[in-house]
């Protein structure tokens, strides 16, 4: 056993910084450091997506014949680890992370063409259309829907914390094809252009200030039978194949490091009059420090049983939750550490194209914005209580 | 990078679980818990055919020149049959001091003896004052015409009654820390033995001019703190994966439990507050593991980094075994609470785990001063 990486390895990973030095810019930089959500916004994100999509590394986890880099599992971790020391912007998960694989594994040869090269080149960008006012964790019981009418689906319904819905172009829905004793096998899996006509989308403005998230409404609208993936009726199979990916995209220690670096240097700043100081702050830096080495080794020990070619069995399952958890302590700490600024409240955004220099250290701004927006960490996705009832079912065998 | 075991490994790994099946019987435990050794000598000599005395110690000196993963590897095992022989101990820590410190002379007369099973060891270094920083010693060892004389008191000096010899630790002239073997019947040593919680015995010491030849100092007079902190990280290590074998035992006997046993017409797993608290049990199981596994990798690091790896394995192992042991007892109902059951056993040696060298506040607080924050460790 042995935790370092081999020669070809650390070429690799020198490769890796070398891009991200030559293509980071600094305004990217800056951006992606005060944006408190997620998800950068897609000037930012599309523009790192770009770069990447120019070296060929534009979709990690893809096959090499539909333009993936062919990585192992050693050098997907290393790409990871750098992006996320070096505080990259996040690209448009939904079409690379998402919607890619599900059209990788059961779209149409046109579908594939079409579509990929697209998401690839960073010209679509998709949201997520799962979720429904009255269909939160019970995902099966969603109404939206879709009613056959010549080569086309007719859609009426609604979906609801769609994130970035007034940014893409293209949604991917869960939409319900027929109504059937059991309900997961009356849904489809359905690609829908946002331009269609029908489509309306009211943004929600959450706690931290942010709008992130919609609600996205279809009255009357029209989508070729073409755009189903897959068969009819077997959407709910897609649909947990494209979750599994949501919930254990396997390599986030490093991302929460680095959250928690950037927590930790404020600490140690005079701007947070040298929080670190205080003896409680500094123990609670190290049990979360010790919660992530803890994460890191177990996404280690997933890492080389791939790599090894072996099943790493369920242990992935409890990365989701743990990863929500400790994300959720670094944003508390945050808030803790910057302690009287943070009372200012910044309505404006992006944080990164102020009008005017805020009141308080531009650095501080995203911290409590952060911690609010966080909250969601253990919802979305399958919420900490669903992940608990998988856990129990599919580790335990209960 | 790799993190799967070797072929010797899981060799290894096979040949423990099934020693450990086979011989560590609750039977076995009611057994030896009235024996005023603590352990059997019997299975003692069985771990020295095994190589398991021989495991870390260098070739050179007769011994495997294994790892702290086969350690890790050996303790996980024997903390799902709650061992109480004096591995920590004599091969762990005995072993590794002698290694670490003794001259050339001392490791080629005690090693062999360690390997061959003929010479049980105890680590006499904790005192009162000092809770648990390891540099709080004021146990003297004052230079004599024929050698040294050493006074003071050790507490908690783990399976101090069966060892042959005891490595404890002094202050000399000028401050440093030495490290001395001293006979257990020597004259001047006051031992007052007891059965110690979770399973095996320890006892404290008082040292009153216990008079020591020239050669008991191990090595030469240089300090031995350094030393004494490589070797407890070691242990702590060790002990680590020893709590994740005990976790997990009582996890896979709490899972039964549930399942069979019946409340309101259905099994208790059929509840949802039953099956998070299950899972959440579980999450903590894995993370044990994961610390315990990379304390032992990082085991001969420089020493910062292996440091802070033993006290955030420490602190986090001794943090999840304090939530599944208590888990366990409570989901047991009264029965958890009894000695019929085997679990109560589990969450003795649990307990002990977590106060031995440092609970888990103790060990948060050491890393974060290691990290360099100010914090009084």
């Amino acid at each position: 056993m042995d935790l370092t990486f081999n020669a070809e390895e650390r070429a690799f990973e020198r490769e890796v910084r070398n891009f991200i030095a030559t293509n980071l810019t600094p305004e990217m930089k800056r951006a992606t450091a005060l944006t408190p959500s997620v998800f950068s916004e897609p000037d930012i994100g599309m523009a790192w997506q770009r770069a990447l999509h120019r070296k060929g590394w534009g979709a990690p986890g893809w096959p090499v014949d539909h333009g993936g880099p062919d990585w192992t599992p050693a050098q997907r971790w290393i790409f990871e680890t750098e992006c996320a020391r070096a505080g990259v912007p996040n690209v448009n998960v939904m079409g690379v992370k998402m919607v890619g694989p599900v059209i990788i594994g059961f779209g149409s040869p046109e579908q594939k063409n079409f579509y990929l090269p697209r998401i690839l080149s960073g010209e679509d960008y998709w949201c997520q259309g799962y979720s429904e006012p009255g269909s939160g964790s019970d995902l099966a019981s969603l109404k939206t829907r879709a009613v056959r009418d010549g080569d086309d689906y007719v859609i009426n319904g609604t979906k609801i914390w769609t994130t970035h819905a007034h940014h893409a172009n293209r949604m991917f829905a869960l939409v319900r094809t027929n109504e059937t004793e059991r309900q997961q096998d009356g849904i489809s899996f359905i690609l829908i252009d946002m331009k269609t006509p029908g489509i309306t989308t009211r943004p929600i403005l959450t706690i931290g200030g942010d709008h992130e998230v919609n609600q996205v409404f279809f009255d009357d609208v029209r989508v070729p039978v073409a755009n189903r993936v897959g068969e009819e009726g077997k959407g709910w199979t897609y649909g947990k194949y494209l979750l599994e990916f949501e919930r254990g995209s396997g390599i986030a220690s490093a991302k929460l490091r680095d959250a928690l670096k950037t927590i930790s240097d404020l600490a140690e700043s005079e701007a947070t009059g040298r929080a670190i100081d205080d003896p409680d702050i500094a123990v609670r830096m190290s049990e979360i420090e010790v919660d992530i080495d803890a994460l890191e080794m177990t996404e280690l020990r997933v890492l080389s049983a791939l790599q090894t070619g072996q099943n790493p069995g369920a242990v992935s399952s409890l990365l989701k939750l743990r990863v929500s958890e400790i994300r959720q302590a670094v944003t508390r700490l945050g808030v803790d550490v910057i302690g009287n600024d943070g009372l200012y409240v910044e309505p404006m955004r992006p944080l990164y194209r102020l009008n005017e220099a805020p009141g308080i250290p531009e650095e501080l701004l995203p911290v409590v914005p952060e911690y609010l927006n966080g909250r969601a960490y253990t919802i979305f996705g399958g919420s900490s209580e669903i992940q608990r009832d998988i856990v129990a079912k599919m580790v335990l065998g209960l | 990078m790799d993190l799967t075991l070797s072929d010797e490994q899981r060799l290894l790994r096979e040949s423990a679980d099934r020693f450990v099946n086979e011989t560590y019987t609750a039977d076995h435990r009611r057994k030896i818990a009235n024996d005023p050794l603590g352990f059997s000598a019997e299975i003692w000599k069985q771990f020295a055919d095994l190589g398991w005395l021989a495991l870390p110690i260098p070739e050179a000196h007769g011994g495997l020149g294994g790892g702290a993963i086969e350690i890790g590897i050996l303790m996980e095992a024997f903390g799902r049959g709650l061992v109480s022989e004096p591995y920590v101990s004599t091969v762990v820590i005995g072993a590794s001091l002698i290694a670490e410190c003794g001259t050339e002379a001392q490791r080629q007369l005690l090693l062999p003896k360690i390997a061959d099973g003929s010479l049980y060891l105890a680590f006499a270094h904790s005192e009162r004052q000092a809770r648990f920083d390891l540099a709080d010693v004021r146990t003297m060892a004052k230079k004599t015409p024929d050698g040294w004389r050493l006074d003071g008191q050790k507490t908690a000096v783990l399976d101090g009654s069966a060892a042959g010899q005891i490595i404890v630790s002094a202050r000399l002239d000028g401050g440093k820390l030495g490290l001395f073997m001293v006979p257990r019947d020597a004259p001047g040593i006051d031992s007052r033995d007891y059965p110690r919680l979770g399973g095996g015995r320890a006892c404290n010491l008082d040292l009153n001019g216990v008079q020591l030849p020239a050669d008991a100092l191990l090595g030469d007079s240089s300090d031995v703190l350094p030393a004494i902190e490589t070797v407890v990280d070691r242990a702590m290590a060790a002990l680590g994966a020893e709590a994740v074998g005990i976790m997990q035992t009582l996890l896979d006997q709490t899972l039964e439990y549930t399942k069979i046993r019946k409340q309101f017409g259905r099994p208790l797993s059929a509840n949802q507050v039953i099956r998070h608290r299950l899972a959440d049990m579980a999450m903590q199981c894995d993370e044990a593991r994961s610390m315990a596994l990379r304390a032992a990798l990082m085991a001969d690091a420089e020493p910062v980094a292996r440091s802070r790896a033993a006290s955030g394995a420490k602190a986090k192992i001794g943090k999840c075994a304090r939530f599944v042991a208590e888990q366990s007892v409570q989901l047991h109902g009264a029965m958890g609470v009894t000695e019929e059951l085997d679990i109560g056993s589990y969450f003795k040696r649990l307990l002990a785990f977590d106060t031995l060298f440092g609970g888990s506040a103790y060990h948060y607080r050491r890393h974060a001063a290691l990290g360099g924050r100010a914090v009084q460790a």
